[in-house]
């Protein structure tokens, strides 16, 4: 049986507790919103994109503890990060919770850092789209950024 | 008469599965409901023993089998107290017999700028079927608030019903617990000129229905959520309003004839009845009505109000302020669902916690988006309790929240 342990490791109570980056940018900055329609978790994620480079990054919304804090890393992760390398680890993130959908090659050598910590996860499936919301938010946001 | 619960606990066997060597706290009756053997016997028996097609065939097997649905249609008639059996229609859920009514009648009888009145506490079955109508007739929604202990606020009823065609509203909510006065409501609308449906899936399962004594055209309730199989609905009608409506799916069964220009339509029940229909669920569904007849539904209406009593009085003695249960705090005035808030944390968390437990809640926004929102919550967990629960089970779920505070 997956403990509870595998789950709620402190470095996401950490991040859920003290979220980092939560907030608002205004325009040029544009945002995407996420919903979770089976729990009803919602995310808005703000980014700035200047040359080619992820500036800026915010989010907002309410949800539990792996919504909330693998939005909370994923924006201290990919902060002042260029473009190709926050899409590489969005890949990276989504491959580690199973859903990488593309069949194109996943960078292996990138460290996803504090992230790692959200591998329990995938003990957990029902919980795997908590933990997706804001990364599939944040490629809306992109989209939205003409990225 | 008060329930020997633990000798209907003997009825259902899922309720004796260990899981990780720990005993199951299934709180989770109003989102389905668990089966009685008795239930998965009619299942099984008719499946292995009498499986044939009804209506069809003039062979012993398929009479039999059609002997079989009728007599369901025929004891559901009796247990809602319907005039008459062919008013009972089975559809796939109460979804789907919710859609039948309002599409059906709705573009029948509405057209831009005519009116109907919804209230604050409806699930999604009985809010989008008319957001659809709203897009495609021009039709408008108006809807009766709520007071801050969730009952429908029915001071302005009069004025709201003012012009309105139709009211439909739930018989009791799945969130807040909340029992309805539907006799009332049914004579408002009337008195208003408007027709009123009623969304009974929270409560048929749960307390005596008399259809008629309500006063209401058109009920809707599920099978799976009263012991019986998932894939059965039920909507009850008035006589004379079935005759009227226009079918709403079309195909084999409901037709009386057709030709290369047209069809006409078969008589009740048939006519809303396309296709093969989910015939051992509908046969099984009559052995859950049996078994809840046989317990008496007065009776398990009364083990309900004592559960609440015990959940409510319990819960707020041991956690204070720590917990938000919404819904009325008058156990005569709601079922045994608490949709609650616990220490800040997340449902979805509580949830995951409870589990460890095996304790089964639900977590999220229970289909009920609108009232979510009118609640200041995106989600809530909600424990559920039926005929099958215990006081102990309701201690094991107050011993597991306190250890949700173990980890947030
Ligand atoms: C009040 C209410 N109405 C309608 C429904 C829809 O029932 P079903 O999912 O069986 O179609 C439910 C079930 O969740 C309910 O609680």
């Amino acid at each position: 049986m997956a403990g509870l342990e595998d789950l709620y490791r402190e470095i996401i109570l950490d991040h859920y507790r003290t979220p980092r980056n939560r907030g608002e940018l205004d325009a040029p900055a544009v945002s995407a919103e996420g919903h979770n329609p089976l729990c009803g978790d919602e995310i808005r994620i703000f980014v700035d994109v200047r040359d080619g480079i992820v500036t800026d990054v915010r989010f907002n919304g309410s949800g539990c503890s792996i919504s909330q804090s693998s939005a909370s890393m994923m924006t201290s992760a990919i902060k002042g990060k260029p473009i190709d390398q926050v899409k590489a680890i969005v890949k990276k993130f989504k491959s580690m919770m199973t859903v990488d959908e593309d069949e194109s090659p996943v960078d292996e050598s990138l460290n996803l850092g504090d992230l790692e910590a959200l591998q329990g996860v995938v003990k957990f499936p029902v919980r795997i789209k908590c933990a997706t919301l804001g990364w599939n938010t944040l490629l809306d946001a992109l989209t939205a950024a003409g990225q | 008469m008060s329930l020997d619960v633990t000798a209907i606990r003997k009825d259902f066997p899922v309720l004796h599965r260990l899981i990780h060597d720990k005993p199951l706290v299934y709180l989770d009756s109003a989102n389905t409901s668990q089966k009685p053997q008795v239930v998965i016997d009619a299942l099984s028996n008719f499946m292995s023993h009498g499986y044939a097609p009804i209506n069809r065939s003039a062979y012993q097997l398929a009479a039999e089998a059609t002997d079989l649905f009728e007599g369901t249609r025929t004891a559901l008639a009796k247990f809602i107290n319907a005039p008459k059996a062919h008013e009972v229609i089975f559809t796939k859920n109460a979804t789907e017999a919710l859609n039948l009514v309002i599409l059906s009648w709705g573009r029948a009888n509405m057209k831009a700028g005519d009116t109907v009145l919804l209230t604050h506490m409806e699930h999604h079955a009985n809010i989008v079927p008319w957001h659809m109508l709203v897009a495609e007739r021009g039709i408008q929604l108006r809807w009766v608030p709520l007071t801050n202990d969730g009952q429908l606020d029915l001071t302005n009823l009069d004025s709201l019903l003012q012009g309105v065609k139709a009211f439909s509203f739930t018989a009791m909510s799945n969130v807040l617990g909340t029992i309805n006065p539907v006799q009332q409501l049914c004579a408002a609308a009337h008195k208003a000129g408007a027709i009123a449906i009623v969304d009974a899936c929270q409560s048929v399962p749960h307390q005596p229905t008399d259809v008629q004594a309500w006063g209401a055209d058109f009920v809707t309730f599920s099978s799976h959520k009263m012991c019986g199989p998932s894939g059965v609905g039920v909507l009850w009608g008035r006589e004379a309003l079935l005759e009227a409506l226009p079918p709403f799916l079309g195909g084999g069964n409901m037709i009386a004839d057709v030709r290369l220009d047209g069809f006409t339509t078969a008589e009740l029940p048939a006519k809303f009845e396309a296709g093969t229909p989910a015939i051992a669920e509908v046969i099984a569904l009559g052995a859950a009505v049996s078994y809840l007849e046989n317990l008496g539904m007065a009776n398990i209406r009364r083990h309900e109000i004592e559960m609440s009593t015990y959940v409510l009085n319990s819960l707020t003695d041991r956690f204070g302020d720590d917990i938000t249960i919404h819904g009325p705090t008058n156990p005569e005035l709601r079922g045994a669902t608490f949709s609650f808030a616990f220490r800040g944390i997340h449902p979805h968390d509580l949830s995951q916690v409870l589990d460890q437990a095996n304790v089964c809640v639900r977590a999220g926004h229970h289909c009920a988006k609108p009232l979510m929102r009118i609640l200041g919550a995106n989600a809530t967990a909600r424990a559920s309790f039926y005929l099958y629960n215990t006081q102990h089970e309701a201690d094991m779920l107050a011993d597991a929240l306190d250890s949700a505070s173990d980890i947030f």
